[in-house]
């Protein structure tokens, strides 16, 4: 077994409204960001896991995300990174 | 009869949920423990308010892997009542026995208000002896209160008949302004397909005292007794 670090972005799933994200850009707009679009606020996980391999343990992360990390109503999770640590 | 109320860490409306039934109705009610196995024999749940793990990952979310909700869900799933209240709304759903998921408030803010509800369905457990239609007021004290479900989820809960409140104006109306936290169709509480469990973001268990600013809760505990006392 090897150390993985494995890093998650869970953002709210897309055309759902996203009142923090929405607060953010108007901030963003004021100091005057004018190419700014749409802003997403989400979460941003690091875990560290034992895993066989790097394939492994995304595998097992992925398996985290459906079943505790997201909301399968309201959110989408990518894997980021998955760095032998 | 008696009815369990779950208290897990976080909890904050455990006590008041007890003293409702307790005060009002002819039935015994007990704390449950989340890290217990046991429901000690209880016909009725409640999950009450609060705020479960400190609303850690997502409000709701690790509530939902406590022991006691093992057992809650098998009780579900006998056909046993079950009825979750704003955080116990979001734990239900979390775990599955609710459709849908409960986000921030569109306006960011917490909102701590009275709001007038309509009953849409009087097909469940706990609004059989209300009237279809009938408004009531309650109070809302909540962050993360907009019921959010996808198009198709929500066509087949209002064609099953299991929206059973939704937030209106003082002339019944589903308007955008009557919406405190951006629930979509203005959704304040739903049914499981059998009727026997329901989530609500209002607070009935505050509503049951004059002295608190009204009684309208009272008559989801009236339907639960009425028909479960047969």
């Amino acid at each position: 077994m090897k150390h993985f670090r494995v890093s998650v972005h869970i953002v709210p799933r897309k055309g759902l409204l996203d009142p923090q994200g929405k607060a953010v850009a108007d901030a963003l707009h004021t100091l005057g960001f004018g190419g700014v679009g749409d802003v997403h606020v989400g979460r941003h996980l690091v875990i560290e896991t034992d895993a066989g391999d790097a394939k492994g343990a995304e595998a097992s992360v992925r398996e985290m995300c459906a079943r505790l990390l997201a909301n399968p109503v309201t959110e989408d999770y990518e894997i980021a990174a998955v760095v032998a640590a | 009869m008696k009815v369990g109320v779950v208290r897990f860490p976080g909890s904050n409306c455990d006590e008041d949920a007890v003293l409702g039934v307790v005060e009002h109705f002819d039935a015994d009610a007990v704390l449950l423990w989340h890290k217990d196995h046991d429901l000690q024999g209880s016909d009725i749940i409640i999950l009450p308010g609060g705020f479960s793990y400190g609303d850690y990952l997502r409000s709701g979310a690790i509530a939902r892997f406590s022991p006691i909700m093992q057992e809650v869900v098998a009780h579900a799933k006998r056909g046993g009542p079950v009825i979750g209240i704003c955080n116990g709304f979001q734990i239900a759903c979390e775990a599955g026995l609710l459709p849908g998921a409960l986000l921030r408030n569109e306006s960011l803010q917490f909102r701590s208000m009275p709001v007038t509800l309509r009953v849409e369905s009087t097909d469940t457990v706990f609004t059989r002896a209300a009237a279809k239609g009938a408004r009531l007021t309650m109070p809302i004290a909540h962050g993360d209160g907009r019921f959010t479900a996808d198009e198709a989820t929500l066509d087949r809960l209002e064609g099953e008949g299991r929206v059973v409140f939704r937030y209106v104006d003082a002339d019944g109306r589903p308007t955008d302004d009557a919406n405190p936290n951006g629930s979509m169709r203005n959704i304040a509480g739903v049914a499981n397909d059998g009727g026997t469990v329901v989530g609500l973001m209002p607070h009935p268990e505050r509503a049951m005292e004059p002295l608190l600013g009204g009684t309208d809760g009272k008559v989801l505990f009236e339907s639960l007794f009425a028909m479960t006392q047969v």
